[in-house]
């Protein structure tokens, strides 16, 4: 016989509201085996918690029913309530009364209160026939991956190197820095974005706990925490790093010119190139795909002229097996395609340009050489692939109402005769100082202008620039010349980001960047075990907030790894010898190759490594016989819910 | 056996993606007819078929299994054998006469609240049209 205790959560309102909870408290305490049953207004807190190890002690309950919100919300607050009291987490069962009862059903109090008795005495019906499972412990080592090698993954490889761990940092394109590397100044404090990365960049390959794997892509992953199996491709840079001077000789000779992306395309770059003027390794690279000497050896000019004979044509690419504990998703953003947006104009008029084009115009402007005229009028087009649904991005990009504050001063600055407008749709300055720089920017006399500009249109003589909009603060229809219009574009998820969330099965946000496993309590966690999210690849965010993301990761990462074992759930499969026939169905089931036949004699007896099972339970499903079963699950716990349900 | 006059409807989650779902639904406060009841499990192919026999045994008017993506399952391929489990099993109700919107096999991931909603007020819609089981053998 259990003896189970039954707690009714009020939530503050948020389950009281719609449920009756006294009833539901009143309906569990007439059913078998339960001893108490109570409603308390927020059980999570420290006296409801106290309520309970009370309850236990005073009535020497063997098995807790928790009726509140999700499991996975609060579950393992009430696990551990229950394993202080000296039982076994595994006779705690919650009913979800909340996520699945009084929030959806708010519309229909009676009903709900009905549902949640049902939930309540499924729950009761399980913990009947919970077992006094204990938790494994499992060993792990101390060896991170971590994706992506923007200001995100940099920060998060330092704190774990600097704490000892042993970090793998990969990177697709020859240097890690990633879009930061581009930026003027930093809202909005205008610190250079160059000359505070570079110090962090150049830390990343003195540090003797990182590895650092430029130019690099993960190619498959699999395993899970604490056996990660991670497959890499190094591509060949053509160039020894250890030789390579940086002379630049070789960028005089070579005669392939392609569009610098660094540069955004506003420059031409060589074949062999500089990724950029902070690159980390600091190293020539030869582009292979525009290399006119390859296959087969036409133009050797490079490698005539290199000095220290750094330049080798017989590199291939190189792959790296790895096995890692924790990993670190760090992938970033791109920014969103304007040319989606074609009302503006972008990649059409010569004069429509992107917010991270001006970064670059700013900087070289800064350094005296400028790519351009930019003329005196110049506008800001705030919510460009943001905040749109004809472009099928809803979300805001949180960074572009900012940058556009930073840049329009900047410029304004650098020459106050300039006119500059920004048009916008609601100015966010949300982040510490930034509704002061916001008010800045207006004393320094930048315009600002409330509303979505509906049209660009050029003059095909002037090249000049007409824009549409509505003031919607005075109501005026405004159309007025501009020489420049700046596309403030928001951030979309990297490219690259699917096919590595895919090897993890990392699930996505409507938006497309990566969910994390709670939005308020575990942000930086996934649902799957043992890989975080840091950075923009969770969702836009600016640089101080990706830097504490990447440090919240990288501590996270270190709570599972520092003790050297973690408790893994003893939700594993079993078998119970004296039904198991040896058929081997389950063997072929199992995903992890947990289970092989044990033969002795004429007997044939399927055998479950613990270590190996993850806990699916398709084992269990399979079994003919019903020898095979899952803990915490099995058929019976799952038949005694159907028929409280039911 | 219970009051009959409402639909009832057992919902089997996997605990990674469509639990997720269905939770998401709650926190977006996405209206849906509370009369269905969720069985919690770790995977999608956890779920035997006799369980779902057991179910309808039980007085379900219908029963919906709801898993990862394909190809977004949290161990592997888990969500593949339900698929050729509750396919097959589909087969066989049919030969019982069993109305196929009864027995219902989707897709959720952790992010689709208002998905997980839109496929419970349609299994509810289709079942109280054709009201509690009868089987006749």
């Amino acid at each position: 016989m259990a003896r189970i205790g039954v707690y009714v959560c009020h939530c503050g309102g948020n389950i009281s509201e719609v449920i009756d909870v006294k009833e539901v408290a009143a309906f569990a305490g007439e059913k078998s085996d339960v001893v108490i049953a109570k409603d308390e207004t927020h059980m999570c807190s420290d006296v409801g918690q106290q309520l309970i190890l009370n309850d236990i002690k005073e009535h020497k309950l063997d098995k807790v029913v928790i009726a509140a919100c999700s499991p996975q919300f609060q579950g393992a607050t009430f696990m551990r309530t229950v394993e202080s009291a000296g039982l076994s987490p595994y006779v705690m069962e919650m009913a979800n009364i909340r996520e699945q009862c009084s929030w959806p059903h708010f519309d229909f109090p009676k009903d709900a209160t009905e549902k949640a008795k049902d939930l309540t005495d499924m729950a009761i019906a399980k913990a009947r026939l919970d077992e006094s499972l204990k938790k494994k412990m499992m060993p792990i080592g101390k060896r991170v991956l971590i994706v992506g090698g923007g200001i995100a993954g940099i920060q998060a490889a330092l704190d774990l190197g600097d704490a000892g761990f042993k970090v793998y940092l990969v990177e697709k394109d020859p240097s890690i820095g990633g879009h930061m590397t581009q930026l003027s100044r930093t809202f909005p404090t205008e610190d250079c974005a160059a000359c505070i990365l570079s110090p962090k960049m150049a830390d990343v390959p003195v540090n003797p706990n990182i590895e650092l794997l430029t130019y690099s892509e993960v190619k498959n992953i699999e395993g899970f925490l604490g056996n990660y199996e991670v497959r890499i491709e190094k591509k060949p840079t053509y160039v020894d790093p250890a030789k390579c001077t940086c002379c630049d000789d070789c960028v005089d000779v070579c005669p392939a010119k392609v569009p610098n992306e660094y540069e955004e395309g506003l420059t031409t770059r060589k074949a062999i190139y500089l990724p950029n003027p902070i690159a980390v390794p600091h190293s020539y690279v030869i582009d292979v795909e525009s290399c006119l000497g390859q296959v087969p050896l036409a133009c050797t000019k490079c490698f005539d002229v290199c000095e220290p004979g750094a330049i080798n044509y017989d590199q291939y690419a190189e792959e790296i097996n790895i096995t890692v504990d924790t990993i670190i998703m760090a992938t970033g953003f791109e920014i969103f395609d304007a040319t989606q947006k074609a009302v503006y104009g972008f990649g059409k008029y010569e004069n429509v340009i992107t917010a991270m084009d001006m970064e670059r115009l700013i900087v070289h402007g800064a350094e005296g050489s400028p790519l351009r005229a930019t003329g005196n009028r110049i506008a800001f087009i705030q919510c460009v692939g943001s905040r749109d649904e004809q472009v099928g991005n809803e979300n805001c990009s949180r960074i572009c109402c900012m940058y556009a504050t930073k840049l329009s001063q900047l410029l304004k600055r650098s020459d106050p005769k300039r006119d500059i407008y920004v048009f916008y749709t609601d100015l966010r300055a949300y982040g510490k100082g930034f509704e002061e720089y916001y008010k800045r920017a207006q004393g320094d006399g930048v315009k600002f202008i409330r509303g979505r500009v509906a049209e660009v249109i050029e003059n095909s003589k002037t090249k000049k620039l007409t824009l549409k909009v509505e003031d919607t603060l005075t109501r005026n229809i405004i159309e007025s010349e501009f020489d420049l219009v700046v596309l403030s574009v928001g951030l979309r998820p990297n490219g690259g980001t699917d096919k590595v969330a895919n090897m993890l099965r990392i699930s996505k946000s409507p938006d497309g960047f990566l969910q994390e496993a709670h939005p308020k309590f575990r942000p930086v966690d996934t649902l799957i075990e043992g890989v975080f999210l840091a950075g923009t690849v969770q969702g836009p965010k600016d640089i101080p907030d990706t830097v504490a993301q990447a440090s919240a990761a990288s501590s996270r990462a270190i709570r599972l790894m520092n003790k050297g074992e973690y408790e893994a759930e003893p939700i594993t499969a079993t078998v119970d010898e004296d039904i198991c026939c040896g058929c081997a169905i389950c063997v072929s089931t199992c995903p992890y190759d947990a289970i092989k036949i044990e033969v002795s004699g004429d007997r044939r007896v399927a055998e479950v490594n613990e270590m190996l099972c993850k806990g699916c339970g398709s084992c269990a499903a399979a079994c003919p016989s019903g020898a095979s079963q899952q803990n915490w699950f099995k058929t019976e716990q799952l038949r005694a819910m159907l028929s409280a349900a039911l | 056996m219970k009051n009959n006059s409402n639909p009832k409807i057992i919902v089997f989650c996997c605990n990674w993606c469509s639990y997720a779902g269905a939770d998401g639904a709650g926190v977006a406060r996405i209206k849906i007819k509370p009369y269905f009841r969720i069985i919690r499990t770790m995977c999608s192919s956890r779920i035997d078929p006799e369980l779902v026999l057991e179910a309808f045994e039980k007085g379900a008017w219908g029963v919906v299994v709801l898993g990862c993506h394909l190809g977004d399952c949290h161990y592997k391929n888990g969500n593949y054998k339900t698929l050729r489990r509750i396919n097959l099993l589909k087969k066989t109700l049919k030969q019982f006469g069993i109305e196929d919107e009864r027995l219902r096999l989707d897709w959720i991931s952790a992010s689709e609240g208002a998905r997980f909603a839109k496929i419970v007020n349609e299994t509810v819609d289709a079942i109280e049209k054709l009201g509690p089981l009868e089987v006749k053998m």
